[in-house]
C-alpha cells in the first residue's frame, strides 16, 4: 500500500531561525497544518502577510476523517486557489436513503438550487484536501509569497505578552524559540496550543463510540447517502455508507458505549461486522479503521490576546452534518481579512473582537444542530426512542414526517445576525442577503457572481449608481457594477433584488453582506465601512 | 370539508421537535404516555373538524386502508 498519508509532504529541514542569537520575529505564525491551518496560512500569504506554519508532524493526516465538504467551504476554497482540484477530485452527490429496521422508509434528493458555481456537498478525504492545500502552499512560495512550512516542529511552550507570542518549539534537532506579533492555534481538537495556556473547553460528552472504516470495494451501490436506523446487522444502533473517490466507501458503525475499543478495531471483528451490512458476497478491502466518541463544546472565547483559535481548537461538534471541518473554514475566512487590516494599521485591534462574536455564533449553531442530530440518532429515554422511532414508520408513508427525521443536518453558512459590524438593513430585499449573510452566488452569462467578490471590500451595484471607488479611512473600496441583465436566468434578481429594482450592497473581504440599501448614499455607506471595520 | 394535511406544514421543525423532546426531559415513562395522551386532546380540540380527526386516527393506524 503506497498511500499519501505515509509519504512525508514536508520534512524537516534545518531552518537558519533554528541558529539565531535571538529569537526570529515572524508575523504571524500558524499552530497546525491540518486543513485549517493551512487554509489560514494561504489566506493571509496571498495578502502579503508573512505567516510560518508549525505542524508536529511532517505528512497529511491518517485515515478518511472529514470527508463531507460544502459549498460554502468550496466558495472558500476558490478564493484561496484550491477550490478547482477539490471539485476535480470529489464525488458529488445529492441522493440519499433511509432506511429503518429491515426496511427503506424514504429517499430524497438534496435538489441544489440552480445558478451556483460548486455544488452542494462533495465527498474526499481529508489527506486529499491537505494535499491540495500544501501544494497551494508551494505553488505560493514559488510565486515569491512569504508562506513557509516547517514540518516536525513540535510547540513545547507557549508566553503571551502584549504585543507578540514566544513560542518553544522541539525539533528532531533540538529545541528553539520563537516569537511571533500573532498566532493562530489550529491544532486539532486535542490543541495542545489550548492546554499550555490553560484554557476552558467545557460542553458534553455524548456516551457512545463510533467505528469508521474506510472500504475499497468494486460494488455497484450508487453514488448515494445511505442512513440506517436500527438495522438487523447493527441492531439498536446506526450506520452510514458514503461514497468517496478512488473506489473508496466510507462506513460509520454506531457501537454503543460499552466496550472494548481495541478489541472492536481488529480486523477480525470489524470484517464480520461489515460482511453482516454489506452481504457475503461483496468482496472488500479494510483501508483504515479508526474508534472515536464525540463530544458537542466549545471555548468559551476564541481569542485569547494575541493567540486566536480557529477549527477544532476552538469547537467541536458530533460528525453528524459535516460541520467539522466546514466550520473551521468559515473561521479562518472571517478571521484572515481582520487580521490583515489590523496588522497594517487600517483597523483598530478591536475588530479582532468580532471573530468572537461572529464564529462564537456560528459554533453555537453548529453544536444546537449536531446535538439535536445526536439526540436522535441516539434517543436518551425511552420515550425519545418511541417518539423517534414514530417519526421514521410515518416518514414511510406520510411526507410530512420527512423534514423531522435527522440523520445530520447539512452544514450551511450562518448568517451573523446581530454581528457589530452589519449595518441596519434599509432595503426591503431577500431575507437570505440580508446584512451578515454569506453572498450567495449567481450566474452571470460569463461566469458566476462570487469569484468576482473576495479578498477586499467590494461595492455591489445592481442597476445603481455609485463612485468606483470610495476610499474611507485607509479602507479601499471597489465597485463591482452589475444590471438584472447580466443575470437572464434572474437568479441575481431573486438572490439580491427581490421587489426591488436597484440595489447598493456593502461587501466584506469574506462574502458577507456588511450593509444594503435601495441607492448609494455617501455618508451611510462611509458609516457601514467603518462600522464593518470596527470603527464604530 | 377540509383535507387532513400530510405535507410538511411546521415552520422549524427541528426547533419543535427539541421542545417536544424538552417537554418530556426527566419523565417516568408513564408520565411521559400521560402527557402524550394529554397533547393528543388538546391538538384535536384545536382541530374540531370531526372529519380531519377521523382522517387522521386512521393515518396514524399507518395501514391503508380505503
Amino acid at each position: 500500500m503506497n498511500k499519501i498519508f505515509e509519504t512525508p509532504l514536508y520534512p524537516y529541514a534545518r531552518h537558519a531561525d533554528e541558529d539565531a542569537p535571538v529569537p526570529a520575529r515572524h508575523k504571524v505564525i500558524v499552530v497546525g497544518a491540518g486543513p485549517i491551518g493551512l487554509a489560514a496560512a494561504i489566506d493571509l500569504a496571498q495578502q502579503g502577510i508573512e505567516v510560518v506554519i508549525l505542524d508536529d508532524n511532517d505528512k497529511v493526516s491518517f485515515g478518511s476523517r472529514a470527508i463531507c465538504f460544502a459549498k460554502r467551504p468550496l466558495e472558500i476554497l476558490d478564493r484561496l486557489g484550491a477550490g478547482q482540484p477539490m471539485v476535480d477530485k470529489g464525488v458529488v452527490w445529492n441522493l440519499g436513503k433511509v432506511f429503518f429496521d429491515d426496511r427503506k422508509v424514504y429517499d430524497f434528493n438534496l435538489l441544489p438550487e440552480e445558478g451556483h458555481q460548486r455544488p452542494a456537498f462533495i465527498n474526499l478525504q481529508q489527506y486529499y484536501f491537505e494535499e491540495f492545500l500544501v501544494n497551494r502552499v508551494l505553488e505560493l512560495q514559488a510565486e515569491g509569497a512569504p508562506i513557509e512550512i516547517r514540518g516536525r516542529n513540535k510547540v513545547s511552550a507557549v508566553g503571551t505578552h502584549p504585543d507578540h507570542v514566544t513560542l518553544e518549539i522541539d525539533t528532531p534537532e533540538g529545541s528553539y524559540n520563537l516569537e511571533a506579533d500573532w498566532v493562530i492555534a489550529c491544532d486539532g481538537a486535542g490543541s495542545p496550543m489550548r492546554a499550555m495556556l490553560g484554557k476552558d473547553f467545557v460542553g458534553r460528552v455524548f456516551e457512545d463510540n463510533f467505528l469508521i472504516a474506510d472500504v475499497i470495494m468494486e460494488a455497484d451501490f450508487p453514488t448515494e447517502r445511505w442512513f440506517w436506523f436500527d438495522p438487523p446487522f447493527n441492531r439498536g444502533q446506526s450506520a452510514l455508507l458514503h461514497k468517496q473517490p478512488d473506489g473508496v466507501w466510507r462506513i460509520d458503525l454506531q457501537l454503543g458505549w460499552d466496550i472494548d475499543k481495541e478489541r472492536e478495531k481488529r480486523p477480525e471483528n470489524v470484517i464480520p461486522r461489515l460482511k453482516a451490512m454489506l452481504g457475503d458476497d461483496v468482496e472488500f478491502e479494510l483501508e483504515w479503521v479508526s474508534i472515536y466518541t464525540f463530544q458537542c463544546r466549545r471555548m468559551e472565547q476564541f481569542r485569547h490576546g494575541r493567540v486566536i483559535f480557529a477549527g477544532d481548537s476552538a469547537h467541536q461538534v458530533s460528525p453528524f452534518g459535516a460541520r467539522g471541518a466546514n466550520s473551521g473554514l468559515q473561521d479562518t475566512d472571517n478571521l484572515c481579512w481582520k487580521l490583515k487590516l489590523v496588522i497594517d494599521g487600517k483597523a483598530p485591534e478591536s475588530l479582532l473582537d468580532s471573530y468572537d462574536i461572529e464564529r462564537i455564533h456560528g459554533a453555537d449553531e453548529n453544536i444546537l444542530n449536531s446535538t439535536r442530530s445526536t439526540d436522535f440518532i441516539t434517543p436518551k429515554s425511552e420515550m425519545s426512542r418511541m417518539l423517534r422511532d414514530a417519526v421514521l414508520d410515518l416518514s414511510e408513508h406520510y411526507e410530512f414526517a420527512r423534514p423531522l427525521v435527522n440523520s445530520g443536518r447539512l452544514s450551511v453558512p450562518c448568517t451573523y445576525d446581530g454581528s457589530p459590524l452589519n449595518s441596519a438593513d434599509a432595503l426591503n430585499g431577500p431575507e437570505r442577503t440580508r446584512p451578515g449573510s454569506p453572498c450567495p452566488d449567481a450566474p452571470l452569462g460569463d461566469g458566476f457572481l462570487l469569484p468576482k467578490l473576495g479578498d477586499k471590500f467590494t461595492l455591489l451595484t445592481i442597476d445603481a449608481e455609485a463612485p468606483d471607488v470610495i476610499e474611507e479611512d485607509g479602507i479601499e473600496v471597489t465597485r463591482l457594477a452589475l444590471s438584472v441583465k447580466d443575470d437572464p436566468t434572474l437568479a441575481l434578481k431573486e438572490r439580491y433584488l427581490g421587489d426591488e429594482t436597484s440595489a447598493v450592497y456593502l461587501i466584506r473581504p469574506d462574502q458577507h453582506v456588511a450593509a444594503r440599501r435601495a441607492s448609494y448614499d455617501e455618508t451611510l455607506f462611509r458609516a457601514a465601512i467603518r462600522r464593518a471595520t470596527g470603527k464604530e | 370539508m377540509s383535507d387532513l394535511i400530510l405535507t410538511s406544514n411546521i415552520d422549524g421543525a427541528d426547533d419543535f421537535y427539541a421542545e417536544l423532546l424538552a417537554t418530556h426531559e426527566g419523565l417516568e415513562t408513564g408520565d411521559s404516555h400521560a402527557l402524550n395522551a394529554r397533547l393528543v386532546l388538546i391538538l384535536a380540540n384545536h382541530i374540531g373538524d370531526r372529519e380531519v380527526l377521523s382522517q387522521a386516527l386512521r393515518a396514524a393506524k399507518l395501514k391503508e386502508e380505503e
